[in-house]
């Protein structure tokens, strides 16, 4: 399968007058990995994965494998991109299994039999290991259960860019190695840009191939783990003083010795 | 955290697939489940019905009323007159209005995402009230329509009107629903401060006239209106059917709902044109009906959960069963007497209402 290439240029975005992202261009993001945005609260992380899934006003270039996104529909675009949100809402009497079947079946565009969409939501649901949890109402789930969920509507979906905003704030150690895992299993099968908001450093630069480190609605470091996640720019970004290290097994590691 | 760990395999194995088939299995056994309950609310309401029928102010006796009604037993002209041209169109215009109220207060529950919006709450009925008033008062109405709809005419143009404000809050850039439920909330205060400014300015009789008509009654039913909100409902429900999965999607969040490709403001203003012409002609035929907009989804809620395609039927049939019964208690509370059936449908709706509250309570 041939990857997808997401090319940003010049991007705009914020909410209203308020502009957040100002003129951002990055090199192309390359399909079949995983790339972790990181930084501190408030740096416009968020803002860009809105900006990019269509759910934000923005000016400037916008292509996947040239194709211009934002000239497409609001159905046309969300059929290539797919963002999941930081949580689902409270008070909400749906059970997952009706959740993550609303995801396929309320798109415009969806074109599958009724048939097909349970199978593909059932499917989802036993790859995030949750199948037990399908007739389960979406208020009975645990914080982390709800994000398992959140990401079954993302991943059923089939998108080729998948924009996931903090998918393991919730989960324990166990489960954000497994979320991970099966986040870059799909991106390598599909071939697909899987972009991924994450404040746990470690887990960025364990399981992404490219990271980029945001601050102020810029990007300050950008490249692998390696490049992008140095002493230097932890400093200037988190204000903290720390050392970046190798481990026995050749990931790296972060320590926080305290505020610079 | 008791659900298992995530599978980074893509491989189905034979238990998993069995197991998979065990739980569409047990989707499937709660969908029979929501269609029997569609059955026995049709079931309740066929029965409501019946009661609304044979219960009334005259002195005809329930069992001659259900001989007569059944073809059983002979009916005097008076009596025929009764059951046919009063009891009959009042009935069913009370399963109608039911069915518009509860529907238009779903759909506005979801598309404003807050379980307390209904057209009551949220200043349909208030500026219904306030055409009325104008109607009744100072004769003030729409030219052109004739004398006896002058009311339900300006009670419906305000109506309409207000829903469209809210709309126009809506498509404001930056106006979140929160926005939208507090000019909502404002719009009731404003519209009840005004009806009280002409009830200040109104004779004895004209003031009589509108305090009647603001506590809704089914007195005021006839053919005429029964036909346009029967037509209203049979090209409104399947619009809204249609959009059930768009609306389901859109209980998991705004920015969700947009990621699955919904066009969400459309979705919006296409529900809350549906839900003013719903609101707008219910209340502009029968008066001010509080609480069935609020009540009746919550009680479909409780029953069927909020997958669209059983939420919106069902409420339909809960608004049309609360609203039957209201109607039938009207009559029998005290003898001789037919009681306005917005007294009553509060009278219901407001313990309900106070359980609901609790009973939500306990389980945050």
């Amino acid at each position: 399968m041939s990857s997808s290439l997401l090319t940003i240029r010049d991007l705009c975005a914020g909410y209203g007058r308020r502009r957040i992202i100002e003129t951002l261009s990055v090199p192309a993001i390359e399909g079949g990995s995983v790339t972790a945005l990181l930084g501190p609260n408030a740096a416009g992380k968020t803002t860009l994965l809105r900006a990019l899934a269509g759910l934000l006003p923005m000016t400037g270039g916008l292509d996947l494998c040239g194709e211009d996104l934002t000239a497409l529909s609001v159905a046309e675009r969300a059929s290539r991109v797919t963002y999941m949100p930081q949580s689902l809402p409270q008070r909400v009497a749906l059970t997952v299994f009706e959740a993550v079947l609303a995801a396929l079946r309320a798109s415009p565009l969806a074109g599958m039999s009724p048939e097909g969409a349970r199978n593909e939501a059932m499917r989802a649901l036993e790859r995030l290991g949750i199948a037990d949890l399908a007739l389960s109402s979406l208020d009975e789930l645990s914080g982390g259960q709800r994000q398992l969920a959140s990401l079954a509507q993302a991943i059923v979906r089939s998108p080729r860019v998948l924009l996931l905003d903090e998918p393991t704030s919730a989960l324990d150690l166990n489960h954000q190695h497994k979320v991970m895992a099966l986040v870059e299993e799909v991106a390598r099968e599909r071939g697909i840009v899987a972009i991924i908001v994450l404040h746990d450093i470690a887990l960025a630069c364990r399981w992404c191939k490219r990271v980029m480190v945001f601050s102020k609605g810029a990007v300050v470091a950008d490249g692998t783990p390696e490049k992008a996640v140095t002493p230097e720019v932890l400093a200037a970004v988190y204000g903290v003083s720390a050392r970046v290290e190798r481990c026995s097994r050749g990931f790296l590691q972060v320590s926080v010795d305290g505020p610079a | 955290m008791t659900s298992r760990v995530p599978s980074a395999g893509s491989g189905q194995s034979e238990e998993a697939a069995g197991e998979a088939r065990a739980w569409i299995s047990g989707y499937d056994a709660r969908i029979r489940r929501r269609l029997v309950i569609l059955v026995l609310l049709s079931l309740a309401l066929c029965a409501s019905f019946v009661l609304d029928l044979i219960t009334g102010p005259s002195s005809m006796g329930v069992p001659h009323a259900l001989k007569g009604l059944f073809g059983l037993g002979e009916l005097s002209l008076p009596q025929r007159i009764i059951i046919f041209d009063v009891r009959v169109p009042a009935a069913i215009v009370a399963i109608l209005v039911g069915a518009a109220l509860s529907l238009a207060g779903a759909e506005m529950q979801t598309v404003l995402n807050n379980p307390l919006a209904s057209p009551f709450t949220l200043g349909v009925s208030s500026a219904a009230s306030l055409g009325a008033a104008l109607a009744l008062v100072l004769g003030i109405g729409i030219p052109g329509v004739p004398p006896d709809w002058i009311v339900s005419g300006n009670a419906f143009l305000f109506a309409f009107a207000s829903v469209l404000l809210l709309q126009g809050m809506a498509r404001a850039r930056g106006a979140g629903v929160e926005t939208l439920v507090l000019v909502g909330i404002a719009m009731v205060f404003t519209f009840n401060a005004l009806v009280a400014l002409v009830q200040f300015v109104a004779s004895q009789d004209a003031l009589q006239q509108l305090v009647f008509w603001t506590m809704g009654s089914l007195g005021r039913a006839s053919w005429n209106k029964l036909a346009i909100l029967a037509f209203l409902l049979i090209i409104l429900l399947p619009l809204s059917l249609k959009d059930a999965w768009k609306l389901t999607a859109l209980r998991l969040g705004e920015d969700r709902a947009r990621s699955f490709g919904i066009n969400v403001a459309r979705l919006r203003f296409v529900s809350l044109v549906r839900v003013s012409l719903l609101a707008g002609t219910s209340v502009a035929f029968v008066g001010t009906i509080g609480f069935i907009g609020l009540v009746g989804p919550h009680i479909a809620r409780l029953m069927v959960g909020e997958d669209h395609r059983f939420f919106l039927p069902t409420s339909v049939l809960t608004g049309a069963l609360l609203m039957s019964l209201a109607s039938a208690l009207s009559k029998v509370l005290a003898t001789g007497v037919v009681l306005p059936v917005g007294i009553m449908t509060a009278l219901i709706g407001v313990p309900f209402f106070i359980f609901l509250i609790f009973t939500s309570r306990e389980r945050t």
